[in-house]
């Protein structure tokens, strides 16, 4: 299906809820507060036209001084933070992509490891470089950098220069059973 | 799940005997795991009862490190991501960026891509399996095809001075065109890599040894590969077949005819023999693509993308200028976002840019196929046995530096 048609088959079920749409290159995106996520994911699943049974990535992003020219009235956000969630259809073979504005770091997005598996690794990497925190999430543990390093590396505050120290070795690495189900 | 095998005489611990579990690590650096991971198990006896995997050893910030550099000065960095097929990385990231610019590469700088990135497909995978069969005991089918990569590898220094750090692609084609007789020497390889990788599959495919230590090891349902993102050629073993060359082509690869090899069990044996099979159809596809080779440019004709040609830099003022812009202020694409995704060796590799308008991206994204497919591995080994790790864990085909970035 058009991307576009995705589009407007979101607009017209959740209405107000969709915050902004966006489009470019041929793709499009729909941004959403983290409380419609998991309704609006499972939404886009379990509808026969759509069938989006794969997410593919979890990434987040900082905005944090984007569009500060003042060019563009648009780019000033109100929120902070947005993880970008790309969706694929295995059986239809489209692709689209679900924002999720993230006002600042106090906010907690409802965790996606329900319903797919692999958000399990993808949003422990979102919390380790943004320090976003996700609820339900069985193992919410820094992922790439280790348990020690103080702040998160991939908001624009952080310096690329900084240097921490590297730390001791984490003991047990074995996770709770029912995280693999 | 597994049950451990065991031999014929030999009794199991009765049901109601308590026995004590015994943790184990392998790695961070250890041979099986050619790379950094780390994995943990624990043991009882040698089933495995649970495991836990830690990775973040190679990682050296290549998301941060994107965002401070001109989009040109990426291409370097997305090769070092996966070091076993680097020029497939490069062309990908320069196809985001082209993408996110609404730009095209020429046709014959397609179809470079495509050659250039189906050999590192064939030498990836020669990685793969020559390390994963050395892990599992088979020495010989290393050599051969190492020989293989080795070949590959001669062609990529003709093409570039380097063997694996290429830094060839650009955005908006390719920096130089293929060298004086090249093609026939890519030609003789393929030709010289038939019966090689034809050897050394039937070399293992009817090997006792290979089938006992692969067949229903650690597999994997359809189920679990959608529900954890599997792609590439570990979904494609499970018996579903998504390859994005086929379905959402790129680089023209509409115009090749080959196959999308598919096995059934998901287990550690159809991980390892579909890819001899993607070998073969990479094979196919170059010498098409050498066939069809169309001529023309190797550079899109656009001085905000590409430098000018030296002679004229030295030679006209308005060379000199886009040349001086270009190397002083970059490249530089619109306001917006893209996710760009093509088929790696190892899957889908994806990239999302997105861009404020200045010559350095805002934010670099990158999806490496390792990730989702290694954040299945703990679950996998469930009830399998410790020999199982060497070989389930090379035929993922994990690759540290994608991995960790």
């Amino acid at each position: 299906m058009d991307q576009s048609q995705i589009t407007d088959r979101l607009k017209a079920r959740f209405g107000e809820r969709i915050l902004s749409t966006y489009a470019m290159c041929g793709q499009e995106a729909v941004t959403i507060l983290p409380a419609d996520l998991v309704e609006v994911l499972t939404f886009l699943r379990d509808e026969p036209e759509l069938r989006f049974n794969m997410l593919m990535d979890v990434g987040g992003v900082d905005y944090l001084g984007y569009g500060g020219d003042g060019e563009d009235e648009d780019e000033l956000r109100s929120h902070r933070f947005e993880i970008a969630y790309q969706m694929f259809s295995y059986d239809l073979r489209h692709r689209y992509r679900v924002k999720v504005a993230v006002k600042d770091d106090s906010v907690e997005v409802p965790s996606l490891w329900e319903i797919w598996r692999g958000a399990n690794w993808m949003e422990r990497e979102v919390y380790d470089m943004f320090g976003i925190r996700f609820t339900g999430h069985p193992n919410l543990r820094r992922i790439l950098n280790h348990d020690d390093f103080v702040g998160h590396p991939l908001r624009k505050d952080y310096p690329i220069t900084k240097r921490q120290k590297l730390s001791r070795p984490i003991d047990h690495l074995l996770t709770d059973k029912q995280e693999w189900a | 799940m597994n049950t451990p095998k065991l031999p014929a005489g030999v009794e199991t611990v009765a049901q109601n005997e308590v026995t004590e579990t015994l943790i184990v690590n392998i790695g961070p650096s250890h041979p099986i795991t050619h790379g950094t991971l780390r994995v943990q198990l624990e043991l009882d006896g040698e089933t495995i009862l649970r495991a836990g995997a830690e990775i973040g050893y190679l990682h050296r910030g290549y998301e941060k490190q994107s965002e401070t550099v001109f989009y040109n000065m990426v291409v370097p960095y997305a090769e070092r991501m996966n070091y076993c097929s680097t020029i497939h990385n490069a062309s990908a990231w320069c196809y985001a960026v082209e993408q996110l610019m609404g730009i095209e590469a020429p046709p014959r700088a397609q179809a470079i891509r495509v050659i250039t990135s189906e050999m590192a497909r064939i030498t990836d995978h020669c990685v793969c399996l020559g390390a994963n069969m050395v892990d599992l005991g088979a020495l010989t089918n290393f050599w051969y095809l190492n020989n293989v990569r080795e070949k590959m590898l001669f062609l990529f220094q003709e093409l570039s001075g380097a063997r694996m750090m290429t830094n060839y692609p650009r955005i908006g084609g390719v920096v130089q065109d293929l060298p004086d007789g090249w093609i026939a020497k890519l030609r003789q390889s393929m030709e010289d890599m038939k019966g090689l990788v034809g050897d050394v599959k039937d070399l293992v495919s009817n090997n006792r040894i290979f089938i006992d230590r692969t067949q229903g090891v650690c597999p994997t349902t359809k189920e679990r590969a959608l529900s954890f993102g599997w792609t590439g050629p570990c979904l494609r073993s499970t018996g579903l077949s998504m390859d994005l060359r086929k379905d959402q082509p790129y680089w023209g690869y509409e115009r090749y005819d080959f196959k999308v090899p598919v096995y059934q069990n998901g287990d550690t044996m159809d991980r390892l023999l579909i890819r001899f099979d993607e070998m073969e159809e990479s094979r196919k596809i170059i010498l098409q693509a050498l066939d069809k080779l169309p001529d023309g440019p190797h550079l899109v004709d656009d001085h905000l993308v590409v430098l000018p040609e030296k002679d004229k830099v030295y030679n006209q003022m308005e060379a000199l200028i886009n040349h001086f812009k270009l190397v002083m202020h970059g490249v530089r694409p619109p306001k917006g976002e893209i996710y760009s995704f093509t088929e790696s060796p190892n899957g889908e590799l994806g990239f999302y840019i997105i861009s404020d308008g200045s010559p350095r991206a805002w934010r670099v994204r990158v999806r490496p196929p390792c990730f989702a497919n290694y954040s299945a591995f703990p679950q996998m080994l469930q009830g399998a046995m410790v020999a199982d790790v060497a070989a389930a864990l090379g035929s993922i085909n994990i690759i540290a530096g994608e991995l960790d970035r």
